[in-house]
């Protein structure tokens, strides 16, 4: 016998509410990490030299400012969602719960914006 | 093994080493001085041991993550298998660590 009820079972909704698509975002956003972040290792790894002029002309390619928009997007959020488990393991207050995640998200927002405005500042000839 | 804990302070770790790597972005386009400025600072020796600590939490935690995600399938899970992944995920994270610096510091851009 279920003690579900059919809306609920029809929504897929459980004792876990949003927890089943947070755990799911960790997964979709790991495995694209995965690929993005073995590119980015790859792409260090060919640099023949981490000097501005190669470093600013790599940055502004199209195919790697674009992937790197996507890794530090992918980044950020996979970094949310993962900070957010350890706050609601280890912050019992309720209060601080609450304050320290929104600080947290505050500040991961805040990074992806920099770094999105760095790459496309780079991208579109604006920097230097 | 005890190490499961590590998933989570690497994971930690690299949300905090994220910040570096804003920082290398941003003086990229913000112009030549304040890059050079960066460039400096990450070839500074105490910023380099950070860096290789960061190297390792970046290679741990996406072997220890695919190691999570064999699981979610409902393989590895009997304790021989997953105390042997286990190892082969630390242990692999220190070669390919080691290796990621050597290549860097003898034929990438950190020989400069």
């Amino acid at each position: 016998m279920s003690l579900r009820s059919p809306i609920g079972r029809v929504l897929g909704l459980g004792a876990a509410k949003e927890g089943v698509s947070h755990w799911w975002s960790q997964r979709v956003t790991s495995v694209a990490l995965l690929f993005l972040g073995l590119w980015f290792v790859a792409s260090l790894l060919r640099m023949p030299t981490f000097g501005y002029e190669f470093v600013v002309a790599w940055i502004a390619a199209p195919l790697n400012a674009v992937l790197l928009l996507l890794l530090i997007a992918t980044l950020v959020y996979h970094s949310q969602l993962g900070v957010q488990v350890v706050v609601e393991d280890y912050v019992h207050h309720h209060g601080l719960k609450i304050a320290t995640m929104m600080l947290l998200t505050f500040a991961h927002v805040a990074v992806a914006a920099l770094a999105i405005f760095a790459v496309l500042r780079i991208a579109f000839g604006g920097a230097g | 093994m005890a190490l499961s804990i590590l998933h989570r302070v690497t994971g930690c770790a690299l949300s905090v080493g994220l910040l570096l790597f804003v920082y290398w972005l941003v003086a990229a386009a913000t112009g030549h001085d304040a890059y050079d400025t960066a460039h400096a600072f990450f070839a500074h020796p105490l910023v380099r041991v950070l860096l290789i600590g960061f190297s390792f939490a970046f290679f741990y935690h996406l072997l220890n993550g695919v190691r999570h995600m064999t699981w979610d399938t409902g393989h590895g899970l009997e304790r021989k298998a997953a105390r042997l992944s286990g190892w082969i995920v630390f242990l692999g994270a220190i070669a390919t660590t080691a290796l990621f610096w050597v290549l860097i510091l003898r034929y990438a851009g950190g020989a400069a």
